[in-house]
């Protein structure tokens, strides 16, 4: 057997053969997931093609986050119909309203490396974070799956990823994503994974690959996957109490192409509406005027998100409407230990949690026609976050909170 | 399978939100997604579509969301078969998995106008333009049988049947 990457290693193992890029396999999956709004889909065609019938309970995760609190009549029906169906076939896994978003609880509680992971979300590539491949799938495909245990791929061709030195002031995983959209644009990894290597573990830490993971599908990737290392073992061991057993790549594996980003150079970046590529420098935008900003979502909702968010909040009060979401009720109540939920709420943001609402336009923030948004969430697409003559902006935290308090785009770097 | 029709043309990066925005995902009924497909770009697009059409687009169509009702829409409008330079991954299987043939093809945009009529073999890729044939890839492997099985559903039950027998 050839060395292999990460991505053949898991696939491999999945599929219970030596495989290699382009083959066509069948492999097993380790987690289902899926939340409210696709989740009742995904019921419901199980149940048109009368196969309601779960091949493992232990390895469905359901998380309510797109629907909540309900907004309307019909997403607490929708909800009403899960929980239904949580009910009648004993699902243990369940996490209402109560607790987060789908893709922080499953990189929280469940998704370990080398794991085939599917959920009814395009965002399920953020638990690639941990080096599980894990993949967004429509309902019919999550149905299937989680009647049979498998599912059908194509095997990526995998490109890796170098992370060299340490981050520059202000910069986060968000600029790394933002890197890559606007270095190699959004079609350029179709077909492919992408396999990250941080030089220094330590330096790049799992919150900030949750964030390049779950823009992995921004860049239109099969899959986008950190090489484990002692920063995975690390976060595992926190979060469940156990270190995990790390998946990696053969020594002299075979890449179709690799790439640098040296961390201690780069540049607050800003995703220009209405394209995740459309990727600038923060000073080229400076000045913009901003209505709105949402700090949150399954992209950037995490505890150092809020960190430092609250360390430029401090004392100061918004210009801009803003609107700050932790991703789950444990980033919730960290960053209320941490005091920076007081000093985001003495700053005039509005702060709750558990819910995906303004990043996709569902509820609790819609922009206005004419309003520009900057936003800590994955994508910008026109409409997106409500109306179509809206502009949104996307950034990291630093940039979303200093704009905040200006009122405008604005340099984190002046601070 | 041999479909054709009249072309209905997009540029690059079609996302799910353009396709069918968020705000309708709360059902799944095809004729009401069918009236809002399209909807940021034309939102008289479904009755343009409601005779039978075929899209032809750039780079990486259907990017974005796993919502299926973006295939599911499409094809109750009447949109027979999309042509695209690439596809994003989740849209193409949603795609075959609701019956819509999707074929990909370098340059479509290039070599097809709007309003021509193509007629296309879904399995070769082979495309006709007038008296110009493309070459496109078509649909192959597990994701044709799939197709002719109608979906993802029907070709598990027929499995189910195989393996029974």
């Amino acid at each position: 057997m050839s060395a292999k990457t990460l991505t053949e290693k898991i696939l491999s193992r999945a599929s219970g053969k030596d495989v290699s890029p382009g083959d066509v396999i069948e492999a097993k999956v380790d987690l289902v997931a899926f939340h409210d709004l696709t989740g009742y889909h995904v019921i419901e065609v199980m149940e048109k093609a009368n196969m309601i019938k779960v091949f493992d309970k232990s390895k469905l995760v359901i998380a309510f986050d797109h629907l909540a609190p309900p907004p309307d009549v019909r997403s607490a029906e929708i909800q009403g119909y899960i929980r239904k169906f949580v009910k009648s076939e004993g699902i243990p896994n369940f996490y209402d309203i109560n607790y987060g978003i789908l893709h922080e609880v499953m990189i929280e509680q469940y998704a370990n490396p080398g794991q085939v992971i599917l959920a009814a979300d395009s965002h399920t590539t953020t638990s690639g974070a941990v080096g599980a491949f894990a993949q967004g799938m429509g309902a019919s495909d999550i149905a299937a799956a989680l009647i049979t245990g498998k599912t059908w791929l194509v095997v990526p061709q995998p490109f890796k990823v170098v992370l060299e030195g340490k981050p520059a002031k202000w910069i986060t995983g968000k600029d790394v994503a933002l890197k890559l959209l606007g270095d190699f644009k959004a079609d350029y990894f179709n077909g492919m994974t992408l396999e990250i290597f941080v030089k220094d573990p330590l330096s790049f830490p799992m919150d900030y690959r949750a964030t390049v993971s779950n823009m992995g599908i921004e860049m239109n990737a099969d899959a986008l996957m950190f090489i484990p290392d002692q920063e995975t073992k690390r976060y595992i061991k926190e979060m469940r109490g156990y270190e995990p057993e790390l998946v990696t790549p053969d020594n002299g594996a075979k890449y179709v192409d690799e790439y640098t980003i040296q961390l201690d150079e780069m540049e607050p970046l800003v995703a220009a509406p209405h394209s995740v590529d459309n990727v600038k420098v923060v000073n080229e935008l400076e000045g913009t005027p901003v209505d709105q900003v949402y700090i949150g979502s399954c992209t950037n909702g995490r505890l150092s998100d809020f960190e430092i968010a609250a360390k430029i909040m401090k004392g100061k009060k918004v210009k801009s409407r803003c609107i700050a979401i932790p991703a789950s009720y444990r980033m919730f109540k960290e960053a209320l230990e941490r005091g920076y939920i007081q000093t985001l709420v003495d700053a005039g943001c509005i702060v709750t949690y558990g819910t995906c609402g303004p990043c996709l336009g569902g509820h609790f923030g819609i922009a206005g026609p004419g309003e520009n948004i900057v936003s800590t969430s994955s994508r910008n697409f026109k409409g997106r976050m409500g109306s179509n003559e809206a502009k949104v902006y996307l950034s990291g935290p630093a940039v979303a909170a200093i704009s905040a308090l200006e009122g405008k785009i604005t340099d984190p770097r002046v601070i | 399978m041999i479909i054709e029709g009249p072309v209905i043309k997009f540029g690059d990066k079609i996302d799910t939100d353009i396709i069918i925005p968020a705000r309708y995902l709360k059902y799944t009924d095809p004729q009401y997604l069918a009236q809002h497909v399209m909807e940021p770009l034309d939102p008289e697009f479904y009755k343009k579509a409601s005779k039978g059409v075929i899209i032809v687009a750039g780079k990486v169509f259907g990017m974005g969301s796993s919502r299926e009702q973006a295939a599911i829409a499409l094809k109750a409008a009447g949109v027979k078969a999309v042509v695209a330079e690439s596809f994003a991954r989740i849209f193409y299987r949603n795609a075959i998995n609701n019956g819509l043939p999707v074929i990909t093809l370098p340059n479509s945009t290039k070599e097809i106008d709007e309003n021509s009529y193509v007629k296309i073999d879904v399995e070769t890729g082979e495309i006709l333009v007038g008296n110009k044939v493309l070459k496109g890839k078509g649909i192959t492997e597990m994701a044709l049988e799939i197709l002719q099985a109608g979906g993802i559903m029907e070709y598990l039950k027929k499995m189910q049947t195989v393996n029974r027998n």
